[in-house]
């Protein structure tokens, strides 16, 4: 057992950076404007499809997907914020709640409809390429995955700390009125923010189809984790996401090694109790004033 | 020719019609056979919605084949009406939509495509002595609560496993009995965790020793670290039970791990016997065994199942094949009891001898809800197509095992 750790570790890195990547998009729109988007797996399971259905009809391979979907998926994130949730929330957070919802079960229902519950997945030549590092065999994807995790995070804090519309996302995370007040667009600003954190869905289904399966259900499988990550990584904190989910990652391969693969998810939500616990503000999340 | 229409003319025109079709109408639904319902009751969302989805089409074309070759002659040609309801992949569902198929005033149903929600729709229908045929159900619970509406008329885990083992011991020996070790991936649900239990008692006295057992739960996201302990535990081959998503995870993560196996033998497998996993994972997918429902492929009524099928751009997967049969059962009931009574309908469902399924079954015989005669065959994946390897008088390839190494 003990040669297993080491792969067992990495190949939690690989799958940790998969969680990351998810948690990116709801840490901006979760964390950041407190919007409880439930959606946010409807979304990853719609981009799924839609990388799918740009390889198997155009040939598109996902990775060059990628720069197709991200502005597609921006435009559909801010149009979703602008023009459906806050119209309908009126600004009232439970409302939110509920709308999103909404969302998401017309999202899934749709997709059950058209594409109808058949479980889909691509066959690429590189399917079952793998690198070897440290004696261990890790999925080409997985690690394409990884990497790209470690780039989007910082890149995505840099937005939000050296540009104005991140400064303007900010702004109105801390202090809607008050940003209202300097000139902001709150209503543009919140619609931005959601379609980055959309456009982050994109990014995540590009990297994750190579390994990975589409259904219509597909987008619970990491939502929930994702909320996890989330909370475990601080709030609207893009290096906790990134931080936790690769952690995240680590602990569930391990529990599944030295516990059994079924109670190896306890391990993510033994970390989620401790960490509110211990430090509800989570790893790099700032404590509440 | 002009015709001109007054207000006077169109009112006159419109009373005549309505005369006319008022008093044609009783006429018309005299002529209509009547109608029978069963019901189909399958997940169509949820974790097992392709399963459900694929019953539920089976069922519509034993159904449409029925009608097409007269109805339930016995009740003057009445033709099947189906009324599909979604268990949601959840069992609380499942029980709750049994009320929907009461109310709709079905004969019979089937159903549910796994062995939890099957277990709580019959609990649920015993209530209203609404019979169920399983479709799919093969946790031996479901036949040993005494519950008189259940009959299971595909082979459940124990059979299931119990001939796997011993077409596994036969084509051990063919080889010259290469195979001394197993591991068993299994999914932790009942369907799973009784399979796994059953295998690791039974495979030791066939000279298998079972060298490592790994669960797991559905839906799973990464295979990495099954694959990984399959590969450490040197065995020679895997034995997987689990659905079609988490199969074919698995055999992408074998594969990446270069886990060098003697053969997958899965009993059960949900992706094993699916043409979809051959399709779009066909390198892994080659020469992968499979013990489980499967119909009878020489029968002309498997081959124009396969024809519909086709045309109507399905996939032929096992859950197609005894949705088709289970609804063939209940209308050889209606047949022969020409009744819609509820009662009535289990008494003759009890007293089944159909044999013109197009399973490769002999003549049913439920004993305690169980049908005794049912089987399950060997399948094989060969190139793009899956082939019946086992039994012989059904086979349409050759057995390949072990499997040729690469290289």
């Amino acid at each position: 057992m003990s040669s297993l750790i080491l792969p067992a570790v990495l190949s939690g890195l690989t799958m940790g950076a998969v969680y990351a990547l998810v948690a990116l998009g709801l840490t901006l729109i979760y964390g950041v404007l407190h919007i409880i988007n439930f959606a946010h797996g409807s979304l990853l399971m719609l981009a799924l499809y839609a990388a799918y259905f740009l390889f198997v009809h155009l040939g598109v391979d996902p990775y060059l997907a990628i720069p197709i979907l991200l502005p597609v998926f921006f435009c559909l994130g801010y149009a979703l914020q602008r023009w459906l949730i806050a119209p309908m929330s009126s600004g009232s957070e439970q409302n939110v709640l509920l709308v999103t919802l909404a969302l998401a079960l017309i999202i899934d229902n749709l997709a059950l409809y058209f594409w109808t519950s058949n479980t889909r997945s691509v066959d690429i030549p590189y399917a079952y390429n793998t690198v070897e590092f440290l004696g261990a065999y890790l999925p080409l994807g997985r690690v394409i995955a990884f990497f790209a995790a470690l780039a989007a995070a910082p890149l995505l804090w840099l937005f939000m700390t050296r540009t104005r519309t991140g400064s303007a996302i900010r702004a109105v995370a801390i202090e809607k009125r008050g940003a209202e007040i300097v000139g902001i667009d709150v209503n543009h600003t919140y619609a931005i923010c959601f379609g980055i954190g959309t456009a982050c869905v994109a990014l995540a289904a590009c990297l994750l189809l190579p390994t990975f399966y589409v259904t219509p259900q597909v987008g619970y499988t990491f939502v929930l984790v994702a909320f996890t990550t989330v909370v475990l990584g601080g709030m609207g904190s893009l290096p906790g996401a990134l931080i936790a989910g690769l952690l995240l990652g680590v602990i569930e391969s391990l529990c599944g090694l030295f516990l059994g693969e079924s109670l190896g998810q306890i391990g993510i939500f033994i970390a989620f109790i401790l960490i509110l616990l211990f430090k509800p503000s989570g790893l790099l999340g700032r404590r509440a004033a | 020719m002009t015709f001109t229409l007054n207000r006077r003319g169109l009112l006159k025109a419109t009373g005549a019609a309505a005369l006319v079709s008022g008093l044609s109408m009783p006429s018309i639904l005299r002529a209509q056979a009547q109608t029978v319902k069963i019901g189909v009751l399958e997940p169509l969302t949820g974790n097992l919605a392709y399963n459900g989805t694929q019953c539920a089409a089976g069922a519509k074309f034993a159904a449409d084949a029925i009608n097409a070759a007269g109805g339930i002659k016995s009740m003057g040609g009445a033709q099947i009406e189906l009324v599909v309801v979604d268990a949601q992949s959840r069992p609380e569902i499942a029980a709750s939509a049994v009320d929907t198929l009461a109310e709709a005033g079905v004969v019979a149903f089937t159903g549910a495509s796994a062995s939890a929600l099957g277990l709580a729709s019959s609990q649920a229908a015993a209530k209203y002595d609404l019979a169920q045929v399983f479709s799919i159900g093969t946790a031996e619970t479901i036949v040993e609560r005494g519950l008189p509406n259940v009959f299971r008329f595909t082979p459940g885990v124990n059979k299931c496993t119990s001939v796997a083992l011993e077409n596994l011991k036969q084509l051990n020996a063919a080889a010259g009995n290469p195979v001394k070790t197993a591991a068993i991936v299994h999914e932790d649900g009942p369907f799973g965790s009784n399979m796994a239990k059953i295998m690791a008692e039974q495979l030791p006295q066939q000279g298998i020793e079972v060298v490592e057992t790994i669960s797991h739960p559905t839906p799973h996201r990464d295979f990495n670290n099954i694959a990984l302990r399959v590969k450490a535990s040197g065995a020679n081959i895997l034995i997987p039970s689990n659905y079609l998503n988490e199969y074919t995870l698995m055999a992408r993560a074998l594969r990446q791990q270069r886990a060098e196996l003697m053969a997958i033998y899965s009993i059960l497998g949900g992706a094993a016997s699916n043409i979809k996993f051959v399709r779009e994972n066909n390198d892994v997918a080659q020469y992968v065994m499979d013990c489980n429902h499967w119909y009878d492929p020489n029968k002309p009524e498997s081959q124009a199942l396969a024809a519909s099928v086709a045309e109507a751009g399905l996939d032929l997967t096992y859950d197609v094949m005894v949705s088709y049969a289970t609804i063939q059962v209940i209308a050889d009931a209606l047949e022969r009891g020409a009744s819609t009574d509820r009662k009535a309908m289990i008494e003759t469902l009890a007293a089944s001898t159909f044999d013109g399924s197009i399973m490769p079954y002999g003549p049913t015989k439920f004993v305690n809800g169980d049908n005794v005669n049912s089987q399950p065959v060997n399948t094989q994946i060969r190139g793009d197509k899956i082939e019946l390897v086992f039994p012989e008088e059904y086979a349409t390839a050759e057995p390949v095992f072990p499997v040729p190494q690469e290289g």
